[in-house]
């Protein structure tokens, strides 16, 4: 395995910082120079993206279980903790999801900035959301970790707040305290599993080690009755951000309340980070404790799967069915993670990032419809292929991918998933786990149907009469430009998923092994 | 008969003085002399010169600091009553500093008011250089002094608004909690003295550790480690003895509450730390609990009651409450981890300075135009005043522990020390404790940013706000400790440098 040395060097860092440096940059433009602003904030995400693909292409398949293109320099050492990030085959995937979604959201800002514009500051929240992103994947240490994922907290705060709907402040503020909740309780688990590994080390990987072998170490063995607390710590910050049942309500409150931009980061990328941070901490670092709680992570995601399910029959307003739609979907991710086993796992990675895709497109769509009929209420929508067929086609693509439609992307997260539990893994209780799969069967039928609910109240049938005699634009040039590579990949990962596991099976592989020699 | 009465005792010998390690404190004394001249020899006219005199003042201050670190020695001197180590001296360069910060914040508020500008900056630098003293003080009595000496001025800048009701109540209400602490602590020191023999902190700490082989006085002891803890207690605004500190903080002029918010609270924790850490560490079976139940009670009732304030300098008052409660929370565990409690506090210390000044400088900046400390009256800053909305943000997120700002690491500290070196029950639940407390200030500091960056100008009225250039260099030198605080090494450095000469 041998990287380009600049890249090892200095890529990761680039890519992570470019857009923040863009950003201090923008805070010196005036605001009424707005294309040079708007120029400057898709440029630094190209030129972040530039890096990234670079990487991906220097990046060593074969070795996708090792971390590649690693920095490891003092930090804060006094506390411990270094700046180490790298990228291995379980960040790839998210990484460049991340890459991919925000110059498209930057792209669909370019003419339709929400109320009350100021795309200055808009575009600034952006960048900075996009560093916390990327460094949030790519961190290998926890309180660097820890400090990217809370990045991301402050701009979508703002965005919500101030660029949202009706009920901003109240939905923005929900968002924030439930996360921040969330983080209290994970940072104190990450000092806990700091001290119980010898107080030395923040580094990710060699917690996991002086867990695993603590007399290597001269260090007492950590009783497992602490490690599922410590564990439980992790899961209420992670479980929270996922949004796991029973801490999902903040979540239909933000998407139904953000702006389309805001909601479309936060379906395509935030939820990513809880669970990404599942496996990448909580799963790897304290294996044992895992064991203990996955059919408890299991029977949260199927309850998550049903009742998000139900939740989406309930609704009247398109948007916050497409959020309660992703707490259905975010259970079938976290039902794949608590499989515990190589196959499960993969199909977690996928579904994150078959998720983004999807449910983020369903929230450019929903964006655009509310623009052009200024309202989301479904039953006074109706007739979209009439009156937008381009539009409404998009929409009838992006249901069939949600509800798992073989073929396209919704069925490789989804379905392995499911098949999953039927064997999981580390000698988890059969029965139980075959049960979730049959309850998680159920939740796909119930998927179909409010999604093809969905799509029948609002694309088929005539135009209701308030909005008969309006003319509708079609799709938009910038809509196209932002859509288009995302319903591409839709397609492109559904006929050829191999695109995602390729990468992603070996390190899950050598996880999934872990949990497989602790089951005997 | 004098001579031979004289011949008869010991000869008097006059204590070793350095001069190098008094140095801050005799250029801080050079420049209270200036300030006084410079008033008496300016017109009304030219009076601009005195804050400047006094900034430099405080710089100049901060040179023989630098001098005395990159000199490295620890320096004792009274027997040790008096000692210049790294611990003293981080912290009086915090109290200069920080200092300065007060002076350009007092500037344009002074001038403008109807105020005697040269006695407001003679009593500012006397209150700082106790405060200085405060830092090097290891003997009960050198404590008490610098104690008074940075008091006494306090009392009166805290009531300097003499015209006005709400500035007198500020004053008086300050002057009797504080001279009634003071008497509470007095009385707990004679009984430490009493019992040891010693005004000494390191003889204090020897003689507590002993207990029982005094004879029957550990009752004695404990009462007299209560009373000057509950002492320092009114000083550090701890609840239940913090009801001063929201109607003085409300009636002080603005940048005296930012004085009283973070250098007196600082120097009432720098005390505590080193009454303690040295003297005190021995019976943890008294301070620990003492402190686990103030620390909790603090940081939980302040919090509370400023989630219902709507004035921003009460907010901040509650909220600076709240914040000691953070500080206390590490000297819960201080019998096990004397020397990671002591450097939380420490980092703790710096960075609150640098967030809570930085929120004080836009309060002051923001009231200049709205004339109002109404949270409603800052409807709609973000439209007319961007510039001050995203610090405001900064500092107030900072002070909620939002990472990378800087009051995360200091959180973290805390957390830290709380789980170290082994993971107690007690740590654990006030570990907790402090977590659920961080989220319930989020809540109000939150308000204030939502009230900036989504509410409306309450009378539409949207002119820009002049920042006037000592509140601009105020807010700059605030906002990049903050931040730097956040993202680097730079504060847990100075907190770990912060160690006491080894007894």
């Amino acid at each position: 395995m041998h990287n380009n040395d600049f890249l090892t060097g200095w890529g990761l860092s680039l890519m992570v910082f470019l857009p923040l440096a863009g950003a201090l940059v923008m805070m010196l433009i005036p605001k009424a120079e707005e294309q040079l602003i708007k120029v400057v904030a898709l440029g630094s995400t190209l030129a972040s993206a530039a890096f990234g693909i670079a990487m991906l292409a220097d990046f060593d398949y074969g070795h996708g279980d090792q971390l590649q293109f690693v920095v490891n320099k003092s930090w804060i050492e006094v506390i411990s903790s270094r700046y180490i990030v790298g990228l291995d085959g379980l960040s790839l995937p998210l990484v460049a999801l991340t890459l991919l979604v925000t110059p498209l959201v930057i792209i669909y800002s370019w003419d339709h900035f929400p109320e009350p514009r100021n795309p200055k500051a808009f575009l600034i929240l952006i960048l900075v959301l996009h560093t916390g992103m990327l460094g949030s994947f790519v961190a290998q240490d926890l309180i660097l970790f820890f400090v990217f994922f809370e990045v991301v907290l402050l701009p979508m705060y703002f965005m919500i707040g101030v660029w949202g709907g009706e009920e901003r402040q109240y939905a923005s503020i929900k968002f924030f305290l439930y996360t921040l909740f969330g983080s209290a309780l994970m940072i104190v688990s990450f000092l806990a599993v700091f001290f119980a590994a010898g107080g030395e080390t923040f580094s990710m990987a060699e917690l996991a080690e002086r867990i695993a072998n603590p007399a290597q170490f001269h260090l007492a063995p950590v009783v497992l009755s602490t490690q599922v607390l410590i564990f439980g710590g992790m899961f209420m910050g992670f479980g929270i951000k996922v949004p796991m049942f029973p801490f999902h309500t903040w979540l239909p409150d933000a998407h139904t309340q953000a702006p389309t931009q805001g909601s479309v980061i936060l379906a395509a990328v935030l939820l990513k980070l809880g669970t990404y941070g599942f496996i990448r901490v909580a799963l790897f670092i304290l294996p044992e404790a895992a064991v203990e709680w996955a059919p408890w992570i299991g029977l949260l995601a199927v309850i998550g799967i049903i009742y998000g399910a139900l939740g989406c029959l309930a609704q009247t307003d398109m948007k916050r069915l497409i959020a309660f739609s992703s707490v259905a979907h975010m259970g079938f991710v976290m039902l794949g993670i608590s499989s515990l086993t190589t196959f499960g796992l993969n199909a977690a990675v996928f579904g994150m990032v078959a998720h983004g895709l999807i449910t983020g497109m369903l929230f450019f769509v929903a964006g655009s419809v509310k623009e052009r009929f200024h309202t989301l209420e479904i039953k006074r929508l109706g007739g979209l292929l009439l009156q937008a067929p381009k539009m409404g086609w998009i929409l009838g693509f992006c249901t069939m991918a949600s509800l798992g439609l073989p073929g396209l992307a919704g069925f490789w997260g989804e379905f392995p998933a499911i098949l999953s539990v039927y064997n999981p893994g580390a000698g988890l209780s059969e029965e139980l786990f075959r049960a979730y799969m049959v309850i998680a069967a159920i939740g796909t039928v119930l998927a179909a149907g409010y999604l093809l609910w969905l799509l029948q109240r609002t694309a088929f049938g005539t135009p209701s009469e308030e909005f008969a005699d309006e003319h509708i634009h079609d799709v938009h040039l910038t809509e196209w430009l932002a859509w288009a590579p995302m319903l591409v990949l839709i397609l492109v990962l559904g006929v050829y998923p191999n695109l995602i596991f390729h990468v992603t099976d070996p390190v899950l592989t050598a996880m999934g092994d872990t949990f497989q020699a602790l089951g005997k | 008969m004098l001579a031979s009465l004289l011949q008869q005792g010991t000869p008097f010998l006059r204590p070793e003085v350095d001069f190098h390690a008094l140095a801050p404190e005799l250029v801080l004394t050079g420049a209270i002399v200036a300030v006084l001249l410079a008033d008496l020899f300016t017109s009304e006219s030219t009076r601009g010169i005195v804050p400047s005199v006094a900034g430099i003042g405080l710089l100049a201050a901060l040179v023989p600091v630098l001098t005395l670190a990159l000199d490295g020695a620890d320096r004792a001197m009274f027997g040790g009553g008096y000692a210049v180590d790294n611990f003293a001296l981080v912290l009086k360069a915090m109290f200069l500093l920080s200092g300065y910060v007060v002076v350009l914040l007092s500037t344009n508020y002074i001038a403008e008011g109807d105020y005697a500008e040269g006695e407001y900056y003679f009593l500012l630098l006397s209150s700082i250089l106790g405060m200085t003293v405060m830092a090097s003080a290891r003997d009960l009595v050198s404590i008490f002094v610098a104690l008074e000496l940075l008091s006494i001025p306090a009392y009166m800048l805290a009531g300097w608004r003499k015209r006005d009701l709400h500035g007198n109540e500020a004053g008086v209400k300050y002057y009797l909690m504080g001279v009634f602490a003071s008497a509470v602590m007095l009385y707990g020191m004679s009984l430490l003295y009493g019992l040891s023999g010693s005004t000494l902190l390191a003889d204090i700490g020897a003689s507590v550790a002993e207990g029982d082989g005094l004879g029957g006085t550990t009752p004695f002891i404990t009462l007299g480690i209560v009373l000057v803890v509950v002492g320092f207690a009114f000083k550090v605004s701890a609840v239940p003895f913090h009801t001063w500190a929201p109607d003085t903080y409300e009636g002080a002029p603005t940048p005296i509450t930012a004085f009283l918010s973070v250098l007196s609270k600082a120097a009432g924790f720098v005390a505590l730390l080193q009454l303690i850490l040295i003297a005190f560490v021995a019976r943890d079976d008294v301070v620990e609990p003492l402190m686990w139940v103030l620390a909790a009670v603090t940081m939980t009732v302040g919090n509370l009651i400023a989630l219902r304030q709507t004035n921003i300098v009460r907010m901040l008052a509650y909220s600076g409450v709240a914040q000691a409660g953070f500080m206390l929370a590490p000297l819960a565990v201080v019998g096990s981890n004397p020397v990671g409690a002591g450097r939380a506090v420490v980092t703790y210390l710096l960075i609150y300075a640098a967030m809570n000044l930085g929120a004080f400088a836009v309060v002051l900046a923001v009231a200049r135009k709205t004339r109002s400390a109404e949270i409603s009256s800052w409807g709609g800053l973000f439209e007319y005043a961007p510039g001050l909305t995203v610090l405001m943000t900064v500092f107030l997120f900072s002070l909620a522990g939002i990472p990378p700002l800087g009051g995360w690491l200091a959180k973290f500290v805390v957390f830290r020390a709380l789980l170290q070196p082994d993971i107690t029950a007690a740590g654990v639940v006030l570990a907790v404790v402090v977590g659920v407390n961080s989220v319930i200030a989020l809540y109000y500091y939150a308000n204030v940013a939502n009230e900036m960056w989504m509410k409306p100008a309450p009378d539409g009225d949207v002119t820009p706000v002049r920042v006037p250039f000592s509140l601009a260099a105020a807010l700059t030198i605030s906002v990049v400790v903050t931040v730097a605080f956040g993202v680097s090494n730079l504060a847990t450095r100075f907190g770990d440098l912060a160690l006491f000469v080894p007894q």
